[in-house]
């Protein structure tokens, strides 16, 4: 039995800004199941009283001196790009979609 | 004369500086064999023969002309397509990034270039590093060298495969949960998973941030340390690399070496054996017990129950931090964009297309459950719940290494499994990493080291974990372990494998 819907997988999809197939979001429904699954397992240990833990070793914020470094060339960075123009990442119609 | 791709890595930095063969040769060597051998076994993505010959010639000229150089200088390298070379393919198994060429370097690759090795190519892998087996390569698996119809492991088995093959002597892999480790015990070789900041991470392709570590893969413990040792270290332009200097891990590997293991504690985990692991992996990990006894030292046997929870954790972290790591492939700046078949050409729906259109169902799997897992309403009971397994896991280390040195398992539960064999069952995929997602977990160092072939001939891995920041232990040990079954073999396990091409 699923417990996540098609409906849901097709909104998380949304969200996710990845188009599916009719056919991946009747796959994904299915398979889904396993979080469903792996949070029920850890609920079973992760009670109020256990503190969160982020990061594999302590950490605090790290600081540097704010000198000015190289970046990469413009010429290189455009070169791997899908479009280009005028010295910038050209990009499809951004404004007014809504 | 030699066979200069059958050397390790040591031996052929010590053959190069004697000038008893050159760097263009070894690496003549080296190239010659992945043309004979890569149609079977399909380790590498890219091969780069020019860029490796020409460092090759560059490294004989200055020490011809007496220049000091790296240890390693000359020693060629394969490196993961999940790491960033720049003006080298860099498509992380991923058709999102078909044709990308990096303009920077990794911070480790530019230290593998500083010091003069010449790297072959990049290495298959599972699509951005999702997977056990490299059957989530958008460009085809890679093969067992040990069995062509089996796989190499995963996400690493493309590295691993590699150096198994001798195509290689030294490959770099990154470890999430275990896509160093499993691959190396499936395939017999060497992987280690440094702690957690101890290589940078500058110029990987990120998977799970608070999880991903690079490390060496390798045919020896020693040429584990000698690589571990170039690229490890702070840096600056990774602001999760711990500052201090690493421990010395060479020294430690050929202390390890003369095989005294007096006054150590050696942790047998009990959650990491047993069910579902199968017999004659249970029977390689007995043996290797023995061997550290005989070694000198004493065996004890540790509890950590919350391990039995890190699998499901592993499954909430995991997927959420990579579907925010992967927001970044969207069609705009760098890879693939497709454009919708219909409809208005908008940057949102180019996205989606390029997205749907270039990342692979595994891919997509993650990414959809990862964004589920962070979704409004979920992400303290998802994401949340799962942190503090993290701190569970961390307190259950801690207890097991005020009773031990280091802690021992099995790499993974089973030898190379045959292609295909669970491609569709995803959970069974996943059961695999069981033995080494507790160590990204809690951030501490852990390496596979081969410790024989099962009852169906197939290689075993033998798993060491040492606390943060002790990654001179895992060599100590590991090396010890080593030189102990070598001298029972009479060889390297290797030396088995059945002959290619």
């Amino acid at each position: 039995m699923s417990t996540i819907s098609r409906d849901e997988v097709a909104r998380v999809a949304a969200l996710a800004r990845i188009d599916l197939r009719e056919d991946e979001v009747d796959r994904l429904a299915g398979e889904l199941d396993v979080i469903v699954d792996s949070i029920a397992r850890v609920n079973e240990v992760a009670t109020p009283d256990v503190p969160a833990t982020s990061h594999p070793l302590p950490m605090t914020n790290v600081f540097r001196e704010d000198v000015p470094v190289p970046a990469l060339p413009v010429a290189d960075v455009l070169a791997a790009a899908p479009d280009a123009q005028d010295g910038r990442f050209a990009v499809p119609q951004i404004l007014g979609e809504e | 004369m030699t066979d200069l791709t059958r050397l390790s890595a040591a031996r052929l930095a010590e053959t190069l500086a004697a000038g008893e063969a050159s760097s263009v040769e070894a690496t003549r060597a080296h190239l010659d064999r992945i043309a004979a051998v890569e149609g079977d076994v399909h380790a590498f993505l890219h091969v780069s023969s020019e860029d490796a010959l020409a460092t090759a010639a560059d490294v004989d000229a200055r020490r011809a002309a007496g220049e000091e150089l790296h240890p390693l200088a000359g020693v060629p390298i394969a490196v993961k397509d999940v790491v960033v070379t720049q003006g080298m393919p860099s498509t992380a198994g991923s058709k999102i990034l078909e044709g990308w060429i990096p303009p920077y370097d990794a911070t480790l690759v530019e230290k593998i270039r500083a010091a003069g090795l010449p790297i072959l190519g990049k290495t298959n892998m599972d699509e951005f590093a999702m997977g056990s087996s490299t059957e989530h390569s958008a460009y085809g698996n890679s093969h067992n060298p040990w069995d062509l119809e089996r796989t190499p492991g995963g996400s690493g088995g493309g590295s691993a495969a590699a150096v198994a093959a001798f195509e290689a002597p030294l490959a770099i892999g990154t470890d999430t949960g275990g896509s160093i480790r499993q691959p190396g015990a499936v395939t017999g070789t060497v992987g280690v998973k440094p702690t957690y900041g101890g290589v940078s991470r500058y110029g990987l392709i990120a998977m799970a941030s608070s999880l991903d570590q690079a490390g060496p893969v390798t045919r020896t413990v020693l040429d584990s340390a000698l690589l571990h040792e170039l690229i490890g270290g702070h840096d600056p332009r990774d602001s999760t690399s711990i500052p201090e200097p690493l421990p010395a891990l060479v020294a430690a590997a050929r202390q390890g070496a003369l095989g005294d293991l007096s006054g150590l504690r050696v942790g047998v985990v009990t959650q990491l054996q047993g069910d579902g692991y199968q017999p004659g992996v249970l029977a390689r990990f007995q043996e290797s017990l023995e061997l550290l006894t005989t070694a000198g030292a004493e065996v004890v046997e540790v509890s950590c129950p919350s391990f039995e929870s890190a699998l499901a954790a592993y499954y909430l972290i995991m997927p959420a931090e990579a579907s925010s790591n992967l927001a970044k492939f969207d069609g705009m700046r760098f890879g693939l964009r497709v454009e919708p078949e219909d409809g208005p050409i908008t940057a949102e729906r180019v996205m989606a297309a390029t997205r749907g259109a270039g990342f692979g169902d595994e891919v997509k799997r993650r990414v959809i459950l990862g964004t589920y897992a962070l979704s409004a309403g979920y992400y303290d009971a998802y994401y949340g719940s799962a942190q503090k397994v993290r701190t569970l896991i961390q307190r259950d280390f801690a207890a097991a290494f005020g009773q031990a040195d280091v802690l021992v398992s099995p790499t993974a539960p089973t030898t190379a499994f045959r292609l295909g064999e669970k491609l569709d069952d995803p959970l069974a995929m996943y059961l695999n990493d069981v033995a080494t997602i507790p160590a990204n977990l809690a951030g501490v160092p852990g390496i596979s080291v081969p410790n024989g072939l099962s009852d169906d001939g197939l290689p075993v891995g033998f798993q060491i974990l040492a606390p943060a920041k002790a990654d001179d232990r895992l060599y100590r040990v590991g090396a010890a372990l080593e030189a102990a079954l070598e001298s029972t073999w009479g060889g390297p396990l290797l030396d088995r494998a059945p002959e290619l091409g």
